[in-house]
């Protein structure tokens, strides 16, 4: 009778580590975001930014002290958490809700801008456009994103990108920022085998 | 997370803290345009009462609903209970309806530690006979948070019928996890012996209101419950009012920041007089509006996921 064949030790994999862009690079797509901001909204009236936590509640303070530093105008910034509105609540533990700051002047008949780290397959987006609809009335709602890595699952789509990362689906993006992690940096994760 | 919500014994200081939290994001939502969320969508919550109540069944009712959850009510009057139904059958059936949540009050201490045993669903108690009352401890640390800024190192005074009360059990639990400093008041026939060491050590136990009033950050006034007067616990309403009934007089002699809570129904001029009740340091109407954020945290932490 046969032994069972001695397992093969898998050859080892270690993950490759990328920097998609470096601090300084960060920096730069975020003042470019915010010209575009300045650009497509004609000034950035009327308008408020809206960071979907973690990383976009910084990220939307950025661009909102970039703005004022270009053009002098003060544009109201908010926090807007979905952890209530995920369509994947039941399928974890039960997540911790996060703060929510709605600005004093409200949204009501405001352009709501809402900024994010990474766009990937579009259901954060879905839960704070739903979010969204409970806390009042924007006339427009846009979004920003610093990355946007691909495998949309919704049709949904970014309005201001700061750069297109084409990903495989294993792998993973991850955007770090001084205010949270203590450093700006995106990297890509992958899986790659040693050869 | 936890699975139940029994006693205030459940929770140590990380949940109880998360749980405070969790409520202080639902009390946002009672100012929004739209006062509901979806976040139980689905998910269905009874209410099982055989005591009558009007706030906790109501402040439980509302709070499912902003969480978009299916509400059954079930009072034990006008329903097979009636018809001499037990416990465990009529569990039994609200099992077999797929309920998520059992929200229950029971004359009997215990029954929802029973209930629990036999229903798959969540069981929060919501008052069970002289035993506890879990949510109406975390509303009342919440308003005391939300007015004093802070728990730890708060004296507070529970005064009055410590013996029947599952408010003061309750909030001795969990406020003594919370880090504040319980002193227990009322007449020594209300006050059973060695309970503060049962029920947390460092409690502590006074028998004289007024002495205890100067270095008091809270004075929580319970309900003297009518039905226990003729039990002769003390010899007449006017001589426990002149004793241990909080009136404009004493009131002035609590520190500038102190607060005056009641769970409620109040018994206007017997423990507690008019000008205390409706004095801006009395947070009783806070205490109902805080009710609903703090049940609506209970039930999200409690079925939000797949905590099973």
């Amino acid at each position: 009778m046969a032994c069972p064949p001695a397992a093969h030790p898998s050859p080892p994999r270690q993950p490759s580590v990328k920097v998609i862009l470096t601090s300084a690079e960060v920096q730069r797509v975020v003042d470019r975001i915010a010209h575009q901001i300045l650009e497509k909204t004609q000034g950035a009236a009327d308008t408020v930014l809206l960071g979907v936590p973690t990383r976009g509640a910084p990220l939307a303070r950025r661009l909102a002290e970039r703005i004022n530093a270009f053009e002098g105008t003060a544009v109201p910034v908010g926090v807007l958490d979905i952890t209530l509105y995920r369509d994947d609540l039941r399928r974890n533990a039960t997540r911790a809700v996060g703060p929510t700051q709605v600005p004093p002047g409200g949204i009501d008949g405001m352009r709501v801008i809402l900024v994010d780290d990474v766009l990937f397959s579009g259901r954060t987006v879905r839960a704070a456009l739903d979010a969204l609809s409970d806390l009042g009335r924007p006339s427009s709602v846009q979004l920003a994103v610093l990355v946007d890595r691909g495998h949309r699952q919704l049709p949904i789509r970014a309005d201001y990108v700061g750069k297109n990362i084409p990903t495989a689906l294993a792998e993973s993006v991850k955007v770090t920022l001084a205010e949270t992690d203590g450093v700006d940096e995106v990297r890509l994760y992958g899986e790659a085998a040693l050869s | 997370m936890i699975r139940h919500l029994l006693s205030g014994a459940d929770l140590d200081a990380d949940t109880a803290i998360q749980i405070l939290d969790t409520a202080a994001e639902m009390a946002a939502v009672s100012g929004r345009e739209v006062k509901k969320l979806p976040a139980l969508r689905g998910r269905t919550v009874v209410n099982l009462f055989y005591e009558d109540s009007t706030r906790t069944r109501i402040s439980f009712e509302a709070a499912a609903k902003r969480l978009s959850a299916d509400v059954i009510n079930f009072s034990a009057k006008g329903s097979s209970v009636a018809k001499g139904e037990s416990l465990k059958d009529t569990a039994l059936t609200l099992q077999a309806m797929g309920a998520d949540a059992v929200v229950v009050r029971h004359p009997a201490s215990g029954a929802p530690h029973r209930l629990a045993d036999w229903v798959d669903g969540s069981v929060v108690n919501a008052g069970d006979g002289t035993h506890e009352h879990p949510t109406q401890a975390l509303l009342d640390a919440y308003t005391m948070r939300s007015r004093m800024g802070r728990l730890a190192g708060l004296s507070v005074a529970v005064v009055g019928d410590v013996l029947h009360s599952r408010v003061a059990r309750s909030n001795v639990l969990l406020l003594s996890t919370l880090g504040a400093k319980v002193t227990l008041v009322g007449p020594p026939t209300l006050i059973p012996v060695d309970i503060a060491a049962a029920l947390a050590p460092g409690t502590a136990v006074c028998y004289d209101l007024d002495a205890v009033l100067p270095s008091t950050d809270v004075v929580m006034m319970l309900r003297v419950q009518r039905e226990r007067m003729g039990d002769s616990y003390f010899p007449s309403a006017r001589e426990y009012a002149r004793r241990y009934g909080l009136d404009g007089a004493r009131m002035r002699r609590l520190p500038e920041h102190a607060i005056v809570m009641h769970p409620g129904p109040m018994n206007r001029g017997m423990e507690i007089t008019p000008e205390v009740a409706d004095s801006p340091r009395s947070t009783i109407v806070e205490q109902v509006t805080n009710g609903v954020s703090v049940r609506m945290a209970v039930l999200y932490l409690l079925l939000g996921g797949n905590n099973r």
